[in-house]
């Protein structure tokens, strides 16, 4: 396998006239935990957008475990990424969204045992058996018949995990996950990830807002801004001592005023 | 005339009416997916299919379709019988109105769900009949039931190429007796029930469809 799960070479992406991403670099080892910060507009949701195939490129490359994921080789020549292609790398990687984006008409068992059934053709006793595994990993194993409205946003959340989880992916996309909770249930959602973290089975890339959980559980964080990397490294060097001003300024920024910037 | 002749003679046109409503709705609602489907499709050729026939049918005035499935066909030789040509014309146009509510319909669930799906690695077409239509489903049955009632007054139509309907009878009956207000008052009271039918059939459907889901929030 691989030493990198993911690889950004010169990526480019625009929209329409807009270039969010020029010559854009970044690796990710396997079973690295990646933080990215940055201010809104920066580019973090895109750059996972990408990984999750819910966004083109517009040059340049991205691998994932040393394949590439927006290209496939025939007859010699690399083309454009077919549906058979997306669909063969995606079961690599895993998502869980900032508006959670549960199957509202699913109970939250059907919502986890969708998909392991119906993609990757587990049999529905094994289905069932896992997600009621992972829902007791997430602390939810009395909400397996319940449906998405009745859950509070944390539960949501953590249900979001469990479905995503239930298709084994060895990349785990988590984008501002508890931007759209309120304070006091963010720490539930937290402690489901610290977790998966400590296992060290996952590579992970988070953005987040929430500065003193990726600063504990990050083996880098990156700063982005303006669709670049201006600054990574490990996160306590991040920070303790920013070199970049851009940085500083962002850091100092949440310490003003925390909840401005979500 | 005694009322009770009135009566059963109504009540026979009613059963005329209904069948034709009966066999309608699931033409209606098959060109409505087929079309709305098509209308999101990506490519061209079926979404331009879909829009020829919808703006035909919605474009034109659907007693002379039906005139010119009944009438006018046989002349290129292809003739069917009263109800077929009923069936047919009403089926095909209260199914272009339909397409809209479809298309609407599936535009209407929010792109997280797709991205969901996405992310879950469901194929398209998984993804469409799992994730997205399921939801729209809901969302479309309080249109479809105003497109059932105007479907049922549309069947008022088929009097008018020798099918003895509901219309025709009362119309016929006014004629002979002269008893227009009961005639016409009983008339009134049959299509509605028949709607009213109707309406309850599809909310107690919309109430199934939407099992656990609930209007706002995020899910
Ligand atoms: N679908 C889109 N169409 C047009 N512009 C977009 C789209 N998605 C993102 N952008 C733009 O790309 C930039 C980066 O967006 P995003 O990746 O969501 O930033 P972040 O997640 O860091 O807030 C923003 O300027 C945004 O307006
Ligand atoms: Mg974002």
């Amino acid at each position: 396998m691989s030493e990198f799960a993911i690889e950004f070479e010169n990526v480019t992406k625009k929209f329409g006239d807009n270039v969010l991403f020029e010559d854009f670099n970044l690796q990710i080892r396997q079973n690295e935990v990646v933080s990215i910060i940055g201010s809104s507009g920066s580019g973090k949701s895109t750059l996972l957008r990408i990984l999750m195939t819910l966004e083109n490129i517009d040059g340049g490359k991205v691998l994932v475990n040393g394949e590439p994921l927006w290209h496939r080789l025939h007859n010699g020549i690399w083309l454009p990424a077919d549906e058979r292609h997306l669909h063969r790398m995606r079961g690599q990687l895993g998502m869980v969204f900032q508006h959670f984006n549960l199957f509202p008409h699913m109970t939250v068992l059907r919502n986890i045992t969708e998909a392991p059934i119906y993609v990757l053709g587990q049999s529905r006793e094994s289905a069932r058996a896992q997600a009621h595994d992972l829902l007791r990993m997430v602390g939810l194993e009395d909400k397996a018949e319940a449906y998405p409205a009745e859950l509070s946003g944390g539960q949501k959340q953590r249900v979001g995990i469990a479905r995503a989880l239930a298709m084994k992916p060895s990349i785990l996309l988590l984008d501002e996950i508890t931007s759209a909770l309120d304070p006091e249930l963010v720490d539930e959602v937290l402690e489901v990830i610290r977790k998966l973290a400590a296992e060290d089975a996952f590579t992970m890339i988070l953005v987040t807002h929430e500065m003193y959980f990726a600063r504990e559980i990050s083996d880098r964080v990156c700063f982005f801004d303006a669709g670049k990397v201006v600054e990574e490294g490990p996160p306590e060097r991040i920070f303790n001592q920013p070199e970049h001003e851009r940085t500083r300024a962002f850091l100092s920024s949440f310490l003003k005023a925390p909840s401005s910037n979500t | 005339m005694p009322v009770t002749e009135i009566l059963t003679a109504l009540v026979g046109g009613a059963v005329i009416t209904m069948k034709i409503v009966v066999m309608a709705l699931p033409l209606a609602t098959l060109m409505a997916f087929t079309a709305g489907l098509m209308r999101i499709s990506e490519h061209r050729s079926l979404r331009w299919l879909a829009v020829i026939y919808v703006e035909f049918f919605r474009g034109t005035s659907a007693l002379i379709q039906l005139y010119w499935i009944y009438f006018v066909l046989p002349l290129f030789g292809l003739s069917i019988d009263a109800v077929t040509a009923g069936v047919a014309a009403l089926g095909l146009n209260i199914g272009a109105y339909g397409s809209e509510v479809v298309r609407g319909g599936l535009l209407s669930v929010d792109k997280g769900q797709t991205e969901a799906a996405i992310a879950l690695n469901f194929t398209p077409r998984q993804r469409l009949w799992r994730i997205i239509l399921p939801q729209a489903l809901v969302g479309m049955m309080p249109p479809f039931g105003n497109l059932a009632i105007e479907l049922v007054k549309a069947t008022s139509l088929v009097s008018l190429i020798t099918i003895a309907d509901l219309t025709y009878r009362a119309k016929s009956l006014a004629d002979m007796t002269l008893q227009v207000e009961q005639i016409f008052g009983l008339v009134l009271v049959f299509y509605f029930l028949m709607a009213q039918a109707l309406t309850l059939g599809i909310r107690a459907l919309e109430k199934r469809l939407g099992k656990g889901m609930q209007r706002g929030g995020l899910s």
